[in-house]
């Protein structure tokens, strides 16, 4: 396999004092699907935001396609996120426009396409996620799913050579989860591109990705293909996989001594 | 809502605020600019200007002519200067006099103009020499009460 | 008292950064401005929803106000026996200040809240980070053309809220009351000056719009991501508007009203 499409190297991110990524390492090869996992609030969307050059490092290197992330000018970072595509967690359609425009927005502000190509490109994009039939609906007038393949379908509009889920199963019944994971996969080979899914839905992760990180306290702390992960006996990785409330991942907040704090209360 | 319907919203409302703009131009106001055609400056000296302000008008027989542009001191003359401005149209001979009027009793201050009757006109920047200070009223009284007192003195001598 | 005078210290300092990082926004505003003039569409969409759709309240207010201006005119000016003055005093009173101020104080709840919540909601739900990862900058498709609409609308509102005003104050003055018709009009328009007393206030009114303007879209784009944060952006957007155009309206009027 050639050098990875995108690679972090020992990468360190605050927010002021809050330090959210410690030490991290890994890479996202060419055609492979890639998630990473961890609790909430484990600064999985922050690697997104990094990769897309939102954040800039504290310490460390982001490289994308072979370029600095955090070394980039404006022009320079927009000529490279149009090659890259975010599937937002909401989906973050513009309310103001009808799908069909939606989807043709990164099309019209990026080409000089005319108009029937334009309308021939949005409808083969729509038709790739199954809504060309809602082309003149409203985000508003869409199921939550719906709207989520709305927002895939606009964030491949340019064919880019990376695509950044954020939580693409949060709140989707059984059915939309399972068409979502499935368009990941599908599109991901379609387009020869790259993903990076930052989830915390492992049991639908494992059966379309090619390799996990799981992430916690802002350290990789566990890392595998599926099936490595499946059978891994790694505490923490075993915890996140069978769900179990208690395990190297707390139940409870780092606290006191709990009869102490319960006699000192009553005294 | 299409576009060509919101672009003719957005027309309509437009035109009518380039027209209201155009009423408060035209009906509601008056252009300065328009009502004084090629302008020149003359300038008079006063003892005394009163109220005086510049914008103030600059009236002949009545007849608003132009506007003062100007109020300055003079510290060599010890005078006011008022610079005004007056309408090309018309021309005044060299013997004008200026005077400070107040229209009505408590009204606004303007520049009365009398045309004299020599043959030759006033020259764009030219000074006019004879020049009638603005009535104070507090000196008029006074002098008013003088007079009066200086009756009553010789009243009694009679 | 050592603690009110060190939050009295941080309460400056915070103004002081609002007030750099304010004017930088502006400053990106101005830089990124040129798709709202490439692209007439995005703008005139803006010069819909602030200007048209501020048209009726604008326009309304307008006349009662200039009804009000007639009647308490009237009462005072009748007792001086100098009512034919009623015109002068209406439109003095509209065109300097009222016409300006309480347009921009009513554009700045009408449009300037409407502006601030599209552009605070756009940011709750990521449209705006969407735009931004799409290499789209935000300022340029979302910021710039609601300010340029804005700070077209304003200039065009405060005309109309004048003109409709006088018109209100004629219609009480002269059709309802009695005032002399040519009176009315001739003494105003003796009194009133285009360029002193009109341009000034079109001048004010350019000023509020911007001030406007740019307060909305700053609040919206700088708010907390929340639904409680955008509802204080709103708030923040309506009351800092209102100081901004009457403090502004002092300063405008101290230089331009002077009265030598």
């Amino acid at each position: 396999m050639s050098e990875p499409l995108v690679r972090l190297e020992n990468v360190r991110f605050a927010y002021g004092e809050r330090t959210i990524l410690r030490d991290i390492s890994l890479s996202i090869p060419r055609g492979q699907v890639v998630a990473i996992m961890g609790g909430s609030g484990s600064g999985k969307t922050t690697l997104l935001r990094l990769i897309g050059g939102q954040e800039r490092a504290v310490g460390g290197r982001v490289t994308v396609d072979g370029q600095d992330v955090a070394g980039l000018g404006r022009d320079a970072l927009y000529a490279l996120r149009r090659r890259m595509g975010m599937l937002f967690q909401f989906g973050a359609l513009f309310t103001d426009m009808t799908v069909f425009d939606n989807v043709a927005f990164p099309l019209r502000e990026h080409t000089d396409l005319p108009p029937e190509l334009i309308n021939d490109l949005v409808m083969m994009k729509l038709h790739a996620v199954g809504l060309r039939g809602a082309a003149r609906l409203m985000p508003g007038e869409l199921s939550g799913g719906m709207a989520r393949r709305v927002a895939l379908a606009r964030t491949i509009a340019l064919d880019p050579m990376l695509l950044m889920y954020d939580e693409p199963f949060t709140g989707l019944d059984p059915i939309s989860l399972g068409i979502i994971g499935q368009l990941i996969r599908r599109l991901n080979d379609a387009l020869g591109a790259s993903s990076v899914i930052v989830t915390h839905d492992i049991q639908e992760s494992l059966q379309i990705v090619d390799y996990i990180y799981f992430i916690s306290e802002g350290r990789v702390v566990a890392e595998g293909t599926p099936d490595a992960i499946r059978n891994s006996t790694d505490p923490f990785v075993h915890q996140f996989v069978h769900a179990e409330a208690d395990g190297p991942v707390p139940f409870h907040y780092p606290a006191g001594d709990y009869a102490t704090a319960l006699v000192g209360g009553a005294g | 809502m299409s576009r060509t319907t919101m672009d003719l919203w957005v027309g309509v409302f437009v035109a009518a605020g380039i027209a209201a703009l155009l009423f408060l131009a035209l009906k509601v106001g008056s252009i300065s600019g328009s009502d004084i055609q090629s302008p020149y400056t003359l300038i008079a000296r006063f003892d005394n200007i009163g109220g005086l302000k510049a914008r103030a008008p600059v009236k002949v027989a009545g007849v608003l002519v132009g506007r003062v542009a100007e109020i300055r001191y003079d510290n060599e003359r010890f005078q006011a200067e008022v610079v005004f401005t007056v309408d090309g149209r018309y021309k005044f001979p060299t013997d004008t006099f200026a005077n400070i009027l107040t229209s009505g009793l408590l009204g606004e201050q303007y520049v009365g103009l009398d045309p004299g009757g020599e043959d030759k006109l006033l020259a764009p920047g030219d000074v006019i020499k004879k020049t009638q200070s603005a009535v104070v009223l507090e000196k008029l009284i006074s002098q008013f009460m003088f007079n009066k007192a200086a009756e009553g003195d010789t009243a009694p001598a009679k | 008292m050592v603690g009110a005078i060190r939050r009295l210290g941080t309460l400056f300092i915070n103004g002081v950064w609002q007030l750099g990082f304010i004017t930088r926004f502006f400053w990106l505003i101005l830089v990124y401005s040129g798709q709202s003039f490439t692209r007439l569409h995005l703008t005139l969409r803006e010069l819909y929803f602030s200007g048209v759709m501020s048209l009726l309240i604008i326009l309304v207010s307008g006349l009662f106000v200039g009804l009000v201006l007639g009647l308490q005119g009237y009462e005072t000016l009748q007792r001086y026996g100098a009512s034919d003055s009623l015109g002068t005093l209406v439109a003095l009173s509209l065109v300097r200040e009222l016409g300006p101020v309480v347009a921009g104080l009513l554009f700045a709840s009408r449009a300037g809240s409407a502006v601030t919540a599209e552009i605070g909601l756009m940011k709750v739900t990521e449209q705006l980070k969407a735009m931004d990862m799409m290499a789209v900058s935000p300022i340029a498709r979302v910021v710039a053309p609601r300010f340029w609409g804005g700070v077209i609308s304003m200039p065009l509102l405060a005309a109309l809220f004048s003109a409709m005003g006088v018109f209100g104050g004629w219609l009480i003055g002269v059709v309802a009351i009695g005032v002399d018709d040519g009176a009315f009009w001739s003494q105003m328009q003796s009194a009133v000056d285009f360029r002193y007393d009109v341009l000034n206030g079109v001048i004010k009114s350019c000023v509020f719009g911007v001030a406007v303007a740019l307060i909305a879209v700053f609040e919206g784009y700088d708010c907390v991501p929340t639904a409680e944060g955008v509802s204080r952006a709103i708030t923040r957007t309506v009351v800092s508007s209102a100081l901004a155009i009457l403090a502004l309206d002092f300063v405008m009027t101290s230089f331009m009203f002077r009265g030598q």
